[in-house]
């Protein structure tokens, strides 16, 4: 994801004056950092609701002759409802998808911004990243200090590019399938048979992948739990920063550049509305992980 | 004078004539009747002895005199006890031909059984008849319903599921006297068990049982794989009652026969059924209600079902493109190399599609393997961190 810092929509410059008035049940009366911007929150917003429901339709059809796959393709709407929802989402998420390609592209190549390919703030993988996952391992047993991420630490990468290359795989196979007259005048026919292979394989991966590691690694693991609220509201505070993100905090604070990321405490209606679409979210994701385990393991 | 005595002489020759029959109804007719139309009439073991006399009058029978079936009946009063009547006196051929049959035991299957009270037998061809054409369900589910004797035989309950049949359905709703009852295909007094080589719903002689009615799909299903088969004696192959069931038969176009068919198909040709079901035709088809995807006959008709190798199979490879065309616009010739029964777990049928599959699975059992020791090492360390140093108290960032 390109990183935000001279985009960042700072409004106030003394969030701290605001805060503790508006939320006086919290104890978080320091400042909040913005981390994500209002387009990629959006972004995020878009992905999961369309991948929810790409799961949710596309369960029943890779699970069949599972005891519920009839059930819950009746209750989305019986089977042309399941269809159509598939596609329907299928295209809205090809759409944020190709928005954010052209979004890369025109930040990294044609208005040559530092970060988005290289460099602390990108998204692509460095030397650092193999460092802080092996440090990070190191830390689990006990063997060494916990790393000092940056932006985006090697998980956070990790699910990027397992999303970006889920996508192309997904996207490809599933648009092979739906216009194959179309897709078989350049691609052998064996290749019809392993687009639903590569399809409903990888699309299984995503569902157990982010309805498992990245709920756990992202938001029920004891530095976040229950849920990191930053991908909803795009402020995380001050202390929570520092914590999560040592490097960051502290590169910013050295470049000088920490003010300039400064943002509002979230207003109570954003952090209300925010729980309850993320416990939705999740909860739809877990009672789909459930249902895709005891098909599996039946 | 002449001319007299012929008159006189033709009318006693004409008494004479008439003598016996007046005799006969006078001893056996509406003397009969004068006891026994009291529908009060009982014999010593209580019995009804009573008897319609114009319900008689109008059967088929009604020209005759009791005493032509109570035989034993010679004068007035008559015994008490009197002989069964014999149907067989006259009715020789039936008779034989039930003796036979698996209805011969005539203490349990009297003619009356199914023909109906004794004393009102109608034509077949009479709405009356109990064997009137649509009445024949009714009539033989007498017996042949859940709580008739066909339980205490063991046999199936065959009558409520013929009547939701299609067959049923011709017959009790449309009341098309064509519609296939029990007696098109059981036959009437020669019914034999299925087990019996003679019988017309013995395994091989089924085709031509349904084909009496069904004619060109019998000459298709015996131009087909399984028609032949059936006719070198291979009783394994299906005929019509496999696929189509002898009783409870669909519409083949309803979406509950498209539903229920390709296990059928699939209970012989398991490897098929197995690799159909990785298909996305089996993945949609199976959710219910979207019928309309490929089901076995779709592809490999349903009854002159040929081999790839067979030229006029539409499964053939000259006819793949019209055979898949008719779903898929614009099938083409590549199109068609799609395999509909590809193996992915057999790297010598399809080596590309396994080494797929086995990428594909290597992909997901190394990444969710290598993510939960990750996540739950993860977990079990900041947990420890937590109380240790108290760092880390859940998400404080709203």
């Amino acid at each position: 994801m390109p990183e935000l810092e001279q985009a960042a929509p700072v409004a106030v410059a003394e969030p701290a004056a605001a805060a503790p008035a508006a939320e006086p049940a919290k104890p978080a009366v320091g400042r909040y950092f913005v981390r994500f911007t209002r387009a990629q929150r959006y972004m995020h917003a878009v992905l999961f609701s369309t991948f929810l429901g790409l799961a949710a339709t596309g369960l029943p059809l890779r699970f069949s002759e599972s005891f519920w796959a009839r059930k819950l393709a009746a209750g989305v709407g019986g089977f042309g409802a399941i269809l159509f929802f598939h596609k329907f989402c299928a295209l809205l998420l090809t759409l944020a998808f190709l928005i954010h390609v052209k979004e890369v592209f025109q930040r990294g190549i044609f208005h040559r911004e530092k970060g988005i390919f290289w460099g602390p703030t990108s998204m692509v993988g460095n030397w650092k990243d193999v460092k802080d996952l092996f440090g990070h391992m190191r830390w689990f047993l006990g063997l060494g200090p916990k790393p000092n991420f940056e932006r985006y630490a090697y998980w956070e990468k990790f699910d990027y590019w397992a999303v970006f290359w889920g996508m192309i795989v997904i996207g490809f196979s599933g648009y092979a399938m739906w216009f194959a007259p179309f897709f078989a005048r350049f691609l052998p026919g064996w290749a019809l048979n392993a687009a639903l292979v590569i399809h409903s394989e990888e699309g299984l991966l995503a569902i157990l992948f982010i309805f498992s590691i990245h709920f756990v690694n992202t938001h029920l693991r004891p530095d976040s739990f229950p849920m990191d609220m930053v991908v909803f509201t795009g402020v995380e505070s001050e202390e929570e920063f520092r914590h999560k993100r040592p490097m960051e905090y502290a590169r910013l604070k050295k470049e000088g550049k920490l003010e300039a990321r400064l943002g509002q405490a979230p207003a109570t209606w954003l952090v209300n509305f925010s729980r309850v679409v993320g416990f939705t979210a999740i909860f739809i994701g877990l009672t789909l992980l459930v249902l895709t385990l005891s098909a599996y393991f039946r | 004078m002449k001319h007299a005595f012929s008159t006189w002489l033709a009318l006693v020759v004409f008494a004479f004539l008439l003598l016996p029959v007046t005799q006969l109804t006078a001893q056996a007719g509406p003397d009969c009747l004068s006891c026994h139309s009291d529908p009060a009439l009982q014999d010593s073991a209580g019995h009804k002895a009573s008897v319609d006399g114009h319900a008689f009058a109008s059967s088929v029978h009604g020209s005759l005199p009791c005493n032509a079936c109570h035989a034993d009946i010679k004068d007035f009063p008559h015994p008490d006890h009197i002989a069964p009547v014999d149907c067989k006196t006259c009715h020789a051929d039936q008779a034989s031909a039930l003796a036979g049959s698996v209805h011969s035991d005539g203490k349990d299957h009297p003619c009356t059984s199914c023909h109906g009270d004794a004393h009102t037998i109608f034509p077949k061809t009479d709405a009356r008849s109990a064997v009137y054409p649509l009445n024949v369900p009714r009539t033989c589910g007498n017996c042949h319903s859940s709580d008739g004797m066909a339980k205490k035989h063991g046999l199936p309950n065959v009558y409520p599921a013929y009547m939701d049949s299609i067959h049923g359905f011709a017959l009790s709703k449309e009341g098309l006297l064509v519609a296939a009852s029990c007696q098109s295909c059981h036959g009437s007094h020669h019914i034999l068990s299925h087990n019996d080589p003679q019988s017309a719903t013995y395994k091989t002689n089924i085709p031509r049982t349904c084909g009496n009615c069904h004619a060109k799909i019998d000459v298709d299903y015996e131009q087909g794989a399984h028609g032949h088969a059936v006719m070198r004696g291979n009783l394994k192959a299906p005929v019509c009652t496999d696929c189509h069931t002898a009783h409870s038969i669909l519409q083949p176009t309803e979406a509950e026969f498209r539903m229920q068919s390709t296990p059928i198909c699939g209970s012989c040709h398991k490897d098929k059924l197995s690799t159909y079901h990785d298909t996305f035709h089996s993945q949609l088809g199976l959710l219910g209600g979207y019928v309309e995807t490929a089901r076995c006959w779709d592809c490999h008709r349903a009854h002159d079902v040929l081999p790839a190798s067979d030229p006029r199979s539409p499964i053939a490879q000259a006819n793949l493109v019209v055979t898949c065309g008719r779903c898929h616009n614009g099938a083409n010739l590549r199109f068609v190399q799609y395999q509909p029964h590809a193996d992915a777990r057999d790297l010598k049928r399809n080596p590309a599609l396994y080494l797929v599959r086995l990428f594909m699975n290597l992909l997901l059992g190394s990444v969710l393997t290598f993510f939960v020791i990750h996540t739950v090492l993860w977990l079990i360390r900041s947990r420890v961190d937590q109380l240790r140093n108290g760092s880390g108290q859940g998400g404080n960032h709203a």
